[in-house]
């Protein structure tokens, strides 16, 4: 099963604990990567409000050129996947804007035909490894840990783009993949909604809202930690839970973890080779309940 | 099929006034939909139900309710569609309104709201000597947004009025769009400078619980940045959304990848030193933390950028 990797920026910049923690387990997960370098950033939904022809151009252009690979995309942030399957969902469904749109990329000499898929990393572990695949390759059990799933928004909505209709387990994913990890599953209403990194710069007290909202649900409802296939949503919910708790005069410590940290530790792996020791909230209270099993 | 429908029960005349779940089981037919069963309810089970429905036909609006925790017309969503493995349907009141009796919500609010982004016409120069015309092809983009019912799903499960509601919220705002877009408004710049305001356009938090909810296809998120891209492009007073946007094209511009540092200070800069500091405790508890990437702090320009940064121009050269 072949790649082409689309990193992304944040997790080559603000997350690099989730670039690390993917390199370390995807090829014992017999997955090959081919790591897109010449694509840009998907706009991030940013650039959209500005001009979303010009973040689709940009979009197709990436598209274009994992068809040239014949690769499927492979993403590992929820926001990416979101963007790229919203542009690539108006791109295929519309003829004519998919004509106009290829115009402006001829003047790069590319072309998207409208064949490229773009699956998340967490799809793909659901989809071409399923339960069997990741059953066995799990080497610690993580029985003792209860674990709270966090989507962010972009690899739930909109659904239709998304591609649910034909892949309906998509939208459980993440509890899937937790559950044949080993650990407890906790279930909270919190875990599709927004985690508040949008408005961050605009309404920081709204985020901060959102961030202590979710994390004391989470904790309410049993978590020990809160896991997540987005690097915004962990930027937010990681790095900005102190200012939270603190604003919202609450005690949180709620660790949040990358999916692939999860995996990985579940496939044997040490904790500061996943980057479990570069988060803002420390994971160690969690490594110490773990015990023995990950000394 | 026998289902068991899990509906939230609210009275404020009983003592003491507490919200609690109460389940009714009812065979229900593959044609069912959630409001066939509740009327079913009431009418064969429990009397004291109370529920708002009108046309039965998802264009009156008013039997917007909450089944499995997310807003729908009770008379568009079918019971089968939604019963669990185990047969069950959660039904509650929507969000983000005070509720009046158990499904029924006070959506004086919510008018409220749509009253103040000024839902008219407001023409400007001199008065046409026979009607203002309007191109077909300017009316058609409106129709999807014209089709808005008002049925309140939007803000029920809005995640912005969720934590502030003074947000004018999904649907006043989708209003908003539907004068500020049409050719015969003249006061679009009026308009956009209100929505410039705090509680405004730039609260939404882009969660697309609206896009997904939405029982008739409005896409208030898609209005909504589109309002925001006309108020740049309208130049209403610089906000820091709108220089959020702004600098994040012009980095990808520059190195056709997100600079996140460079993000930060290019944002807030001079203009909001405070809260770029604000910032820095937590910057160097990630430094400290390693949170670090191996390349430094700043990213690298992508592979190609001359190519790109052409296609780029060419985009904004040819819109």
């Amino acid at each position: 099963m072949k790649f082409a990797f689309f990193p992304g920026c944040v997790s080559k910049g603000g997350c690099p604990e989730l670039y690390q923690s993917v390199m370390e387990v995807y090829p014992r997960l017999g997955l090959e990567l081919e790591e897109m370098t010449t694509a840009s950033c998907t706009g991030a939904g940013v650039l959209q409000e500005k001009d979303r022809k010009l973040g689709d151009v940009l979009n197709a252009r990436t598209f274009a050129l994992a068809e040239q690979s014949g690769l499927p995309i492979m993403t590992i942030c929820s926001t990416c996947q979101g963007v790229m399957s919203q542009a690539n969902h108006r791109l295929t469904t519309d003829p004519p804007y998919l004509a106009a749109v290829n115009e402006i990329l001829g003047e790069e000499g590319l072309t998207y035909r409208g064949t490229t898929q773009i699956r998340h990393f967490v799809w793909i572990l659901l989809e071409e490894l399923g339960e069997q695949g990741i059953r066995q390759r799990v080497r610690r059990p993580l029985t003792e840990l209860r674990a709270a799933p966090f989507y962010g928004c972009y690899l739930q909505r909109p659904s239709e783009a998304l591609g649910f209709q034909d892949q309906p387990e998509r939208a459980k994913s993440l509890e899937l993949i937790m559950s044949w990890l080993g650990l407890e599953v906790v279930d909270f209403p919190g875990k599709t909604r927004c985690c508040g990194f949008p408005l961050l710069t605009i309404n920081e007290k709204n985020s901060l809202r959102m961030v202590a909202s979710h994390t004391l649900d989470a904790k309410r409802h049993g978590a020990d930690i809160l896991v997540t296939p987005c690097p915004l949503c962990h930027l937010n919910l990681d790095g900005m839970q102190s200012s939270a708790a603190r604003q919202e005069q609450a005690d949180i410590d709620l660790p949040i973890w990358h999916l692939p940290q999860l995996l990985g530790l579940a496939m044997g792996m040490e904790p500061k080779q996943l980057g479990l020791t570069r988060h803002l909230v420390s994971t160690q209270r969690v490594l110490d309940k773990l015990g023995s099993a990950v000394a | 099929m026998i289902t068991t429908f899990r509906i939230r029960r609210f009275n404020p005349e009983t003592s003491p006034s507490m919200p609690y779940f109460q389940e009714y089981k009812l065979d229900t037919d593959r044609a069912d939909t959630v409001l066939d069963a509740l009327i079913h309810i009431r009418e064969t089970l429990d009397e004291s139900l109370t529920l708002r429905c009108s046309c039965r036909g998802a264009i009156c609006g008013s039997c917007a309710m909450r089944i499995n925790g997310h807003a729908a017309l009770a008379c568009k969503t079918k019971v089968q569609a939604m019963a669990s493995e185990r047969g069950i349907v959660q039904v509650e009141p929507m969000n983000n309104m005070p509720v009046i009796k158990d499904l029924v919500t006070d959506m004086a609010g919510f008018w409220e709201k749509v009253r103040q982004v000024q839902p008219w016409l407001q023409p400007a120069g001199q008065e046409p000597e026979a009607e203002y015309l309007a191109s077909a092809e300017s009316m058609n983009h409106l129709t999807g947004v014209m089709g808005c019912i008002m049925c309140g799903a939007c803000v029920s499960d809005c995640a912005a009025l969720e934590v502030d509601e003074r947000f004018v919220g999904p649907a006043a705002l989708a209003k908003a769009y539907r004068f500020v877009a049409d050719p015969r408004d003249g006061a679009g710049r009026s308009r956009l400078l209100a929505l410039n305001e705090p509680g405004g356009m730039w609260d939404c938090t882009r969660c697309m619980e609206c896009i997904e909810v939405c029982p008739k296809g409005v896409g208030a998120m898609d209005r909504i940045m589109s309002l925001r891209g006309q108020g740049i492009q309208a130049e209403v007073p610089s906000t820091c959304g709108a220089r959020h946007a702004e600098v994040f094209a012009d980095l990808i511009y520059r190195k056709g990848r997100l600079d996140e540092p460079m993000l930060a200070v290019r944002t807030f800069g001079l203009r909001n030193l405070s809260r770029l500091l604000s910032l820095l405790p937590m910057v160097l508890r990630a430094f400290v933390r390693g949170k670090v990437p191996k390349t430094g702090p700043f990213h690298r320009a992508i592979p190609g950028l001359e190519k790109f940064r052409r296609l780029f121009q060419r985009m904004e050269e040819r819109p």
